[in-house]
């Protein structure tokens, strides 16, 4: 079906086409089959809808799109009418699903269902044609997508991944096409530069200064590089960019590389996300039919190809020399810098590398102009950034949102606060290299001055909520004991220092603490920080220190009091039943893989303590929160 | 066994370092590990020595040398996954299938690894078992979750 796009004449008869993709003259069933969606059943909705169409032979369509973001609510599934609103529904099933179609056919809406009406809030519709549908909120009124602002996330969750056609309809590609016949690389450059744009990896280098240090870079071939090895747990923005938007990264790295001078591209994938691996393929093989990737781009001189690498499951590797070294082959190993990659990269070529949402937000910013993009944002940290809600948080899922707002509307009006409402506690940002930012720093205005200030970094864009049941000493333990994996070994100071960090941690958590040991954690850190040849180990004692700044009084519960306050360090507590609130269900008993729980039906049971390994499945399966922790 | 597959993906590929890591990949998809007499194969056909092809595939987490059960689990230990009990999961998951992290069970029917995140936060604690992924778990939930794959 490939046509070669030649010109922009050429462009716009497909963005025509898109259009009608997305928006038929007949009712359009689209479900979102991301990773998200596909752990909570979407495959089955999608499969049941899909055959259920055929089988009754209805003049519907059956779609599929990326992650619509409210992770909290999948599977959503978003109907498009011709000439009324488009209406999303959350938490389907495949029973939910046929009854919807059921609904369809007798032209009824499921309004019990619907979580919001109108798909995209770029796009306010007319209340005229809304009439009957007034009481189901519109997209962007509720809390969860009021404050957001999308442009990493522009397409995600409202067109086919797999259609090209669809990304050209939203604007795909003009920004290319503008760019390829109207700009210099000069003046593209500059218009990056004074977006204000920074790295969305972690660090916030200034994309325009890095894009023009490789430009300026003497050699005849040189490389762009798309970081995808999202290794920061929690975050998990880059891969629904790749799985839901393929293309602007795509879009994104091919005027990049125009700018820069290069002709072949990588993308770095982690191995831990086979669909975006997938979309990309398909991704790229269609960009290459339709002559946006190849030779004569455009019917242009410019030419470009993309190679797609899988990761390997090594962290280091989202270290850009570390990166460079798994894609020629060989152990992830940083090594010193300078030479930066800008100088001396891939094959010791001058190689720039940027991550997935900074290529996302590229064609924007050339399509809408650098000084549109600046004015989002707060005086250092431009334009949007797009986060990972997750944790002891009621509204679980990805938002985009200008820079500068604050944690507590992150938390609290988009996240809806903590989960069975109990105490917060702080924020985890900046995955192993960031750190713990407490309830007192609620209003901190999020962007990356801010953040590092705080004790912490934006990294990628993870934010892991913590109520007043997650102990941060085993927090601390849980990242040490992550990096002590994932260190790749070169500096003895990160190989060695963690270990013992981790060690120190866990005595202090299994109720061996010392007096001292928090003196000690903190002199080990330093060294650990100062010695480090890569930002691994340079960051490595980040989450000891943002906690024992925070929240040294829990750190000294364990030393001292061989207490562990929010009830996790399994040497430190004990469970109990209630006997005042215990129904006599039995359910525990019945789960209890020790038998260690006695009592008779309709009357109040009792925990063996010697009998008990505190696997905490008594603690899940009470209905009547009748088990306590002491 | 001959190893015919593998002999395939070998000569398909070219006598380069960079494509070591690709290559190693597909002979585990293949195969589910990465067999000895498979790497000493790879070490001779693209002319790279076997310390450093056995040092690549001993660096990479997704490399295994051991033979894999049937199905591999995959416990994640993402930060979302420990704050809601992740940790429980595969402690439940040891008891349930009587093996370690790491292992494979007696009739090599599961193999139980642990991964630092599947980025699936949103629906903490999750599992991913070959290529469907199980969320938002509790340990009452994993023996009817076990029990679907035979």
């Amino acid at each position: 079906m490939g046509m070669k796009i030649k010109t922009k004449d050429d462009l716009i008869k497909i963005k025509e086409k898109g259009l009608r993709s997305i928006s038929p003259d007949k009712i359009k069933i689209i479900v979102g089959m991301a990773t998200c969606g596909l752990a909570t059943g979407a495959l089955e909705v999608f499969k049941t809808l899909s055959q259920e169409v055929d089988k009754q032979k209805l003049d519907f369509i059956v779609a599929q799109t990326g992650c619509l973001g409210f992770c909290q609510r999948e599977p959503l599934v978003e109907v498009r009418i011709p000439g009324r609103p488009a209406i999303i529904y959350q938490e389907m099933t495949a029973k939910k699903s046929k009854e919807l179609l059921t609904a369809l056919t007798q032209k009824e809406i499921k309004k019990e269902w619907a979580m919001a009406r109108s798909g995209n809030g770029a796009k306010p519709i007319r209340d005229s044609i809304s009439e009957g549908l007034q009481e189901i909120p519109l997209y962007d009124q509720i809390p969860f997508f009021k404050k957001q602002q999308k442009i990493a996330l522009r397409n995600c969750g409202f067109i086919d991944p797999d259609n090209i056609e669809e990304y050209i309809a939203e604007g795909g590609y003009f920004s290319l096409e503008k760019a390829l016949r109207t700009l210099s690389p000069e003046k593209i450059i500059n218009e990056i530069k004074e977006s204000g744009l920074r790295g969305r990896g972690g660090a916030g280098f200034p994309t325009g200064l890095k894009w023009s240090y490789c430009r300026k870079a003497p050699a005849e071939t040189k490389y762009v590089i798309c970081n995808g090895d999202e290794g920061d747990p929690g975050a998990y923005m880059d891969r629904s960019v790749l799985e839901g938007d393929p293309h602007s990264v795509l879009e994104g790295m091919l005027i990049g590389s125009y700018a820069i001078g290069a002709k072949e591209g990588y993308i770095y994938v982690r191995a831990e996300y086979p669909l975006a691996i997938k979309k990309l393929k398909k991704a790229i093989q269609q960009a290459e039919e339709y002559g946006l990737l190849g030779e004569n781009i455009l019917g242009t001189d410019f030419s470009f190809q993309i190679k797609l690498n899988r990761g390997g499951g090594a962290f280091v590797c989202g270290e850009e020399t570390a990166l460079m070294a798994s894609i020629e082959g060989r152990v992830g190993e940083p090594r010193l810098r300078p030479p930066y990659p800008a100088e001396k990269g891939l094959w010791d070529k001058p190689t720039n590398i940027n991550n997935v949402e900074t290529w996302a937000n590229v064609p924007v910013i050339i399509e809408k102009g650098a000084n549109w993009f600046s004015k989002i944002g707060t005086e250092k940290s431009k334009g949007t950034k797009v986060f990972s809600l997750v944790g002891k948080v009621k509204n679980t899922g990805l938002l985009e949102v200008p820079m500068g707002i604050t944690l507590k509307e992150i938390v609290f009006d988009i996240g809806g606060g903590i989960l069975n409402n109990k105490k917060f506690k702080a924020v985890q940002t900046g995955g192993p290299s960031g750190g713990c930012i407490p309830a007192e720093l609620i209003d901190l205005k999020v962007d990356y001055e801010e953040l590092t200030q705080a004790g912490s970094m934006m990294g990628s864009g993870g934010m892991i909520v913590m109520d007043e049941n997650t102990c941060m000493v085993d927090i601390a333990r849980y990242f040490l004991s992550f990096l002590k994996d994932e260190s790749c070994g070169k500096c003895t100071s990160c190989r060695e220092g963690i270990i013992r960090l981790y060690q120190i941690l866990t005595d202090i958590c299994e109720g061996k603490g010392k007096e001292g040991d928090i003196e000690l954690l903190e002199d080990l850190s330093s060294v650990v920080q100062s010695v480090s040849l890569c930002g691994l180990g340079g960051t490595a004692p980040n989450p000891v220190l943002s906690t024992i700044r925070y929240f040294r009084d829990e750190y000294q519960a364990h030393i001292k009091d061989k207490k562990c306050p929010a009830g996790i360090c399994k040497e430190l507590i004990q469970y109990f039943i209630l006997a005042d609130k215990c129904t006599g269900c039995i359910l525990c008993a019945k789960e209890c893989p020790e038998k260690a729980i006695s009592g008779e039906r309709k009357k109040p049971h009792l925990i063996d303590q010697k009998k008990c390994i505190k696997c905490g499945v008594c603690f899940e399966v009470c209905h009547y929160d009748a088990v306590e922790i002491k | 066994m001959e190893w015919v597959k593998a002999r395939e993906i070998i000569s398909q590929s070219k006598e380069r370092q960079e494509s070591l890591i690709e290559v190693l990949q597909d002979i585990q998809a293949e195969y589910s590990y990465l067999p000895r007499e498979v790497l000493s194969q790879i070490s001779w056909e693209l002319k790279i020595p076997l310390s450093q092809v056995l040092r690549v595939a001993t660096f990479y987490a997704a490399f295994s040398l051991k033979p894999r059960g049937r199905h591999l689990i995959n416990v994640c230990l993402g930060t979302a996954c420990h704050v809601r009990g992740g940790g429980r999961i595969l402690e439940k998951l040891e008891r349930e299938l009587e093996i370690k992290s790491g292992e494979a069970s007696s009739d090599l029917k599961f193999s139980l690894e642990t991964v630092r995140c599947i980025g699936c936060c949103s629906l903490a604690p999750v599992i991913r078992i070959d290529e469907d992924t199980h969320g938002r778990l509790t340990q009452d939930k994993i023996p009817r979750i076990l029990k679907k794959y035979t």
